[in-house]
C-alpha cells in the first residue's frame, strides 16, 4: 500500500514534470499564449472605455483575461490531452504502468497549473500595469480560497473530459470546441454574469469558472459585490462542492471508459 | 513447473460494422476473430516467439497479456495471477514494446524520456540514472542522452522505445515486433540486448512476436506458430524444422508472374506451396516443399510446359518459414495464400 502510494506520488510528479519543462523550452508558446490574449483583452478594455462603462470594468476584463488562460490550458491540455496521448502511443504504456490512471491525470493538471500560473500572473500583472487597475482587497483569505477552489474544481473538470476522450477521439473534439466560445460568453469572463439573467447564470455555474470569477471581482474590487451574481460565501460552497463532484466523478468515469475500452477493444485504436 | 504465461483456450472476436450490402451478409453485424482457442505456456527464463502473417492474432494477444484489451473467453495468467480479475498486480510483472511505436514527448530529451517512465514504475532515481546509462552505452545511445527525442531519426525513436521498456525492470517483457522497420545494424543491437538482458538474470522472460523467421530462429528457446487466431504449433525451431526432414524445399525464381499461382500447388508430388512477388526484381520467387527430391522434375516439367522461363533454382535446408509454409498452405508474404 504504503510503496503502491509513493509510485503514485512518483508518477504524479514525473507527468508534470513535462509541462513544467515544456514552460521553459518553447519560448514560442509564451508569445502566443501570453501576448496573444492580452491583445483580445485589451480590445474589450477599449470597448469599455468607448462606452465610458464603470472603471471596475477593465478590472474586470484583466481578470477573466487571466483566468481565461487557465480555461484554454483545460480545454485543449487536459481534456483532449488522452486524445493525443492515444495518437502517440503514450496511452498504451500509461495503462500497462502500475499506477493509478488519476496519478497520470493529476500530474497533467498539476503540470498544467504550474505551467499556465506564469503565463496567467503575466497576463494578470502586465494587463494591471498597463490599464491602471485599482484593486480593493475584501478578503485575502476568501480571495486565495476562491482562486484554488476554482482552479480545483475547473481541472477536475478537466479530467472529466479527459476519460471522454479516452474513448471517443473526434467526437470529444467537436465538444470541445463546441465548447470554447460559448463557455467564453456564459461564464462572465468579461462581464459580470449577472448580466446574463439569474437562470443562465444558474446553469453557467455549473463551469467553476463563472462562480470563481463572480466571487473574485465581488472580493477584489471596490464595487464588486454590487454587480455580483449571487453572495461569496454561497460561491465559495459551491465551488468546494463542485471539486468533490468533478474529482470523484472523474476517477469513476475513468474506470468506466477505461473497462468499456478493454472490452470493445476501443483503448489503443488510433485515428477514430 | 512454474509458467511465465499460461493461456487456457482463449477466445477474441471484434464486432465488425454492420455490412452496407444486405444482400450478402443480411445486414447483421459481422464478427472478426482474432483469437480461436489459443492455449500456449511459456516457461519461466524462457524466450519465446510466437510467428505468424500480419493479423494472425499475435498483437491480439500481447494486448490480452499486457492488460490491455480483454478476451472474450477463456484465461490468461502472467506469472500465476490473471490478467482479467488481477490487472493491476500483472502490471508490475511486465512491459511491453511494439516496434514501429514511438514514446515520450518532443520537448524531453533521451535521458528525460527514460526518467519519466521510470517512475511510473517507482523506481528511485538514482537506480533509473543507472539502468539508463547501462542501457545508452550497450545500445550505443550515450552522445543522444541529452537530445530532444523530437529531433531523433525513427530508427532512435524505436530503439528508444525499445529502452524504454527496459529500464522499468520487468520480470516478463512482451516485445511486440521489436525490429520492425528498423535498419540492419540497429535491429543487430536490440537482438544483442535481449540475449544479454535474458542472461543477466534466469528468471526474466521474453514472449516475442514476429514475422521474421529468421529472427525468431536466431533469438527463440521455442517458437509457437499461429494463423487466424489459432496455435498450429509449438516447439523449439530445431524440433519444428525436423518435421520437413522428409521433405525436399526448392526455391524457384521466375520472371513477374501475376496470375495461375495456384496451378503450381497441384503440380504432382508438391505438398506445398508459396510465392512471393518481388515487384523490384521483376521476378517472382515460388518455394515448393515436395514429398521428396525427385519431383522436382514434374515441377521443372510443369513451368516448361507453361513457357515460364525458370531464373535461378536451388534446393535449400527447412526454414521456419517453410514450417509456416508446410502447416499453414501459404507463405507469410503472400496476399491471397495458395493451396495444393
Amino acid at each position: 500500500m504504503k510503496t503502491d502510494l509513493k509510485t503514485n506520488f512518483k508518477a504524479i510528479i514525473a507527468r508534470a514534470y513535462v509541462r513544467i519543462i515544456a514552460a521553459n523550452r518553447e519560448p514560442s508558446w509564451w508569445f502566443s499564449e501570453t501576448l496573444l490574449p492580452i491583445l483580445s483583452t485589451a480590445a474589450y478594455v477599449y470597448v469599455y472605455k468607448a462606452l465610458k462603462a464603470p472603471p471596475e470594468y477593465t478590472g474586470f476584463v484583466i481578470l477573466g483575461g487571466t483566468m481565461s488562460a487557465y480555461w484554454i490550458q483545460v480545454l485543449w491540455s487536459m481534456a483532449a490531452q488522452f486524445y493525443w496521448e492515444k495518437e502517440m502511443g503514450n496511452l498504451d504504456l500509461y495503462m500497462i504502468a502500475p499506477i493509478s490512471r488519476m496519478s497520470i491525470l493529476l500530474g497533467m493538471a498539476l503540470g498544467g497549473i504550474i505551467q499556465t500560473t506564469s503565463r496567467a500572473a503575466f497576463i494578470f500583472l502586465t494587463g494591471s500595469l498597463i490599464f491602471n487597475v485599482s484593486f480593493a482587497v475584501v478578503s485575502f483569505p476568501k480571495l486565495i480560497a476562491v482562486f484554488f477552489l476554482t482552479l480545483i474544481s475547473l481541472y477536475g473538470l478537466g479530467m472529466l473530459f479527459s476519460s471522454l476522450f479516452m474513448l471517443y477521439g473526434r467526437e470529444a473534439w467537436h465538444g470541445v470546441t463546441l465548447l470554447q466560445e460559448p463557455v467564453h460568453l456564459i461564464s462572465g469572463f468579461f462581464f459580470p454574469v449577472r448580466n446574463l439573467g439569474f437562470v443562465v447564470g444558474v446553469v453557467a455555474s455549473f463551469i467553476p469558472l463563472t462562480l470563481g470569477l463572480d466571487a473574485m471581482r465581488q472580493l477584489a474590487f471596490k464595487a464588486g459585490a454590487a454587480s455580483g451574481f449571487i453572495n461569496v460565501n454561497l460561491e465559495l460552497s459551491v465551488l468546494a462542492v463542485l471539486c468533490v463532484i468533478f474529482l470523484v466523478t472523474s476517477k469513476y468515469a475513468l474506470e468506466l471508459m477505461e473497462k468499456l475500452g478493454k472490452k470493445e477493444g476501443r483503448l489503443t485504436l488510433r485515428w477514430q | 513447473m512454474n509458467y511465465a504465461v499460461e493461456t487456457f483456450d482463449l477466445n477474441r472476436s471484434f464486432k465488425l460494422k454492420k455490412a452496407k450490402n444486405k444482400k450478402e451478409n443480411n445486414n447483421t453485424p459481422g464478427k472478426l476473430i482474432a483469437l480461436d482457442n489459443a492455449s500456449i505456456k511459456i516457461h519461466q527464463g524462457e524466450l519465446f516467439g510466437l510467428l505468424g502473417p500480419n493479423g494472425a492474432g499475435k498483437t491480439t494477444l500481447i494486448k490480452i497479456l499486457s492488460t490491455l484489451l480483454l478476451p472474450s473467453s477463456g484465461t490468461a495468467l502472467v506469472d500465476g495471477v490473471d490478467v482479467v480479475k488481477q490487472p493491476d498486480q500483472v502490471r508490475k510483472r511486465i512491459n511491453m514494446v511494439s516496434g514501429g511505436e514511438h514514446c515520450g514527448y518532443g520537448i524531453l530529451n533521451v535521458r528525460e524520456t527514460l526518467w519519466m517512465f521510470s517512475q511510473f514504475y517507482g523506481i528511485p532515481t538514482q537506480v533509473a540514472q543507472a539502468r539508463i546509462d547501462v542501457l545508452l552505452k550497450i545500445l550505443k545511445m550515450e552522445e543522444f542522452a541529452k537530445t530532444k527525442i523530437g529531433k531523433l531519426s525513427t530508427g532512435l525513436r524505436q530503439k528508444l522505445n525499445f529502452m524504454r521498456g527496459f529500464v522499468c525492470g520487468p520480470k516478463i517483457m512482451f516485445l511486440d515486433e521489436p525490429t520492425l522497420g528498423l535498419d540492419v545494424q540497429i535491429a543487430r543491437d536490440v537482438r544483442a540486448y535481449i540475449r544479454t538482458w535474458m542472461k543477466e538474470n534466469p528468471e526474466r522472460t521474453v514472449l516475442l512476436t514476429t514475422h521474421y523467421m529468421a529472427e525468431a530462429d536466431e533469438l527463440c528457446d521455442r517458437v509457437a506458430i499461429i494463423d487466424k487466431g489459432k496455435v498450429m504449433v509449438c516447439d523449439t525451431p530445431g524440433n519444428l524444422k525436423k518435421t520437413l526432414a522428409g521433405e525436399a524445399v526448392f526455391r524457384i525464381e521466375v520472371p513477374l508472374a501475376a496470375n495461375g499461382m495456384e496451378t503450381f500447388g497441384q503440380i504432382s508430388g508438391v505438398k506445398q506451396f508459396a510465392y512471393e512477388h518481388k515487384s523490384h526484381l521483376g521476378r517472382t520467387e515460388l518455394k515448393f516443399i515436395l514429398h521428396d527430391e525427385s519431383a522436382i522434375s514434374n515441377v521443372t516439367e510443369f513451368l516448361s510446359n507453361n513457357s515460364s522461363k525458370i531464373v535461378s533454382l536451388s534446393k535449400m535446408e527447412p526454414s521456419l518459414e517453410d514450417v509456416f509454409v508446410a502447416l499453414v498452405g501459404r507463405g507469410l508474404k503472400d496476399e491471397n495464400g495458395s493451396q495444393n
